[in-house]
């Protein structure tokens, strides 16, 4: 497709020989904020690493901007889910961010002004200069979120990939974070987010996929999140039905829920 | 200061200097127990070395120490992520089972002249090393055991200056190292080999388990006092020095042998710190 960002053929990945994820084929647009929906153990974080390359893949193919990965690495920034690292490392906002201008072909050489630069202006793109020389282990949950989205924009990909940027996180993060998201939309950039809190799934995201290990349904958010696709996605967890009623109802009065408290 | 003492203090220097700074990111990447396994499951590449060359040759050592120490840290990854296994009775495995292989090679096959006995392997002889001086013509080189972890120590030297953003990076977020395309395994595998050769190069003088504090201690105790990358590992290599010289001295006051007094000194330093820490903290709150 002319306007892809991401395409995603006929992909399977499993451990252990049990399936994660199965037959996933879809196709991203460009210049939206696309939400990845789907219970615990749905292979959504899974599928955020194929496409990335950072698993091996039992079958299929990703394709970034049409092209091989391989070919478009710097065109991809990723954001891993917070608690996939030990926050107690010997390193400062600064140090991190600028981990964000590291390439392969820098790797041995010393950053430059420019590196620098660029680093200085993510930080301030998530309103984090005051503690640019803070210890990382210093800062709230919802601020370590910051420094990794601040992370990700100091490569300047045109692509990213966040993994639960929402969880965990106080509300003037939560802001930040939504407003950035749609700065980078208007920017042309491509965000996709995977997120579990399906209540805030309307007011977040233009494009959705829904994935419990297959493929539920993928399209424009008004037109998928239907209560059919998230009965589908969510099965047999009762307790969510009477989400999905609020939901529904949620759709036809979009106001905003704040759900968030800090960790 | 005697000549002897002098020659004795500097390889330990070296030699506890190139072990904090490989193990400072041992300690960050939380992988301080492959260190240990590594240091140990090196054995059977020495003995085999030493069977080849029947000497200390350190060009044949370096070779089986890297196969062995690589083949370490791959066959700890099989059993974790292959079979299942936890990691650290992966490690358990792993290490043990090459020491004892280690110790059955040398056994059987070296005689009661040899250099390389059970005591050595495991403990060193850090006291007797300035035996072996080097001599060109009327000039004293120093001592084989210097020049045989000198050339280690300036590689490890040169691979933390020019690969420090690849170690760190690497360190603090793996798998984001590898999604900016960077070859993390490639990385992994000079660190490990590093690692590998260090501890070799230092089993005459420390021994096997002795390195492993050599490993550790300074890096922690460094871990305690700062909370920047590149402190830590200057302030490391300090704290490594400052063992070196109080144990040696100590050592020789009261007639013990100097790398486990080199150790205990270092882990004073490290609970002298860990003390002093805790102490601020309570003074401030």
């Amino acid at each position: 497709m002319e306007n892809s960002s991401i395409e995603v053929h006929n992909l399977s990945v499993s451990y252990q020989n049990v399936p994660v994820l199965w037959d996933i084929d879809f196709t991203l647009p460009k210049g939206q904020i696309v939400g990845i929906i789907g219970p615990n153990g749905s292979g959504k974080s899974t599928l955020l690493k194929a496409i990335m390359g950072l698993i091996p893949l039992a079958s299929g193919n990703v394709k970034v901007l049409n092209k091989n990965l391989s070919l478009v690495r710097d065109q991809l920034a990723y954001v891993p889910q917070r608690e996939t690292v030990d926050w107690n490392f010997p390193a400062s906002v600064e140090d991190v961010v600028l981990m964000g201008r590291y390439k392969k072909g820098n790797l041995f050489r010393r950053l430059t002004k420019i590196d620098k630069v660029i680093a200085q202006e993510s930080i301030e793109k998530v309103k984090l200069e005051k503690y640019k020389g803070r210890q990382i282990s210093q800062l709230s949950g919802g601020q370590q979120q910051r420094v990794f989205i601040a992370r990700a924009l100091a490569q300047g990909a045109s692509i990213y990939i966040m993994d639960e940027p929402f969880v965990g996180v106080d509300m003037s993060t939560e802001k930040t974070i939504l407003d950035l998201l749609i700065q980078m939309k208007e920017e042309g950039k491509t965000i996709i987010i995977v997120h579990h809190d399906i209540q805030t799934v309307s007011n977040y995201f233009d494009y959705i996929v829904m994935l419990n290990t297959r493929l539920i349904a993928h399209g424009p958010t008004n037109e998928v999140l239907t209560e059919e696709n998230l009965q589908a996605t969510y099965g047999g967890q009762l307790n969510i039905i009477s989400k999905i009623q609020s939901i529904i109802k949620e759709k036809e009065f979009p106001l905003r829920e704040k759900g968030f408290e800090d960790k | 200061m005697e000549l002897n003492d002098f020659l004795t203090l500097l390889t330990a220097i070296t030699i506890a200097v190139s072990c904090s700074l490989l193990g400072c990111f041992l300690v960050l990447r939380k992988t301080v127990m492959v260190g240990d396994a590594i240091s140990h499951s090196v054995l059977p590449g020495i003995a085999i070395a030493y069977l080849l060359s029947s000497s200390f040759n350190s060009v044949f050592m370096l070779i089986g120490a890297a196969v062995f120490g690589v083949f370490t840290t791959l066959l700890i990854d099989f059993f974790h992520k292959k079979l299942k296994l936890q990691e650290d009775a992966s490690i358990g495995i792993t290490f043990t089972w090459l020491f004892a292989i280690g110790v059955i090679i040398i056994t059987l096959f070296t005689n009661s002249n040899t250099d390389l006995d059970q005591d050595c392997v495991l403990f060193g002889e850090l006291s007797s090393t300035f035996l072996d001086k080097i001599i060109i013509g009327d000039y004293l080189m120093g001592t084989r055991s210097f020049w045989m972890i000198f050339p280690v120590f300036l590689i490890i030297l040169v691979f933390i200056l020019f690969g420090y953003k690849g170690l760190s990076i690497i360190s603090f977020n793996e798998d984001y190292a590898k999604s900016l395309g960077i070859n993390v395994g490639f990385i992994n595998l000079i660190f490990m080999s590093l690692v590998s050769v260090t501890t070799v190069m230092s089993f005459e003088s420390v021994g096997a388990i002795l390195v492993v504090g050599l490993l550790v201690i300074p890096p922690a105790t460094a871990y305690l006092i700062t909370d920047k990358l590149k402190r830590m590992l200057i302030i490391s290599c300090f704290l490594a020095i400052t063992s070196c010289i109080i144990g040696f001295y100590l050592s020789i006051l009261i007639d013990v042998t100097a790398s486990s007094m080199i150790i205990v000194v270092s882990g004073c330093l490290f609970l002298l710190t860990f003390g002093y820490i805790n102490i601020k903290k309570t003074l401030i709150f």
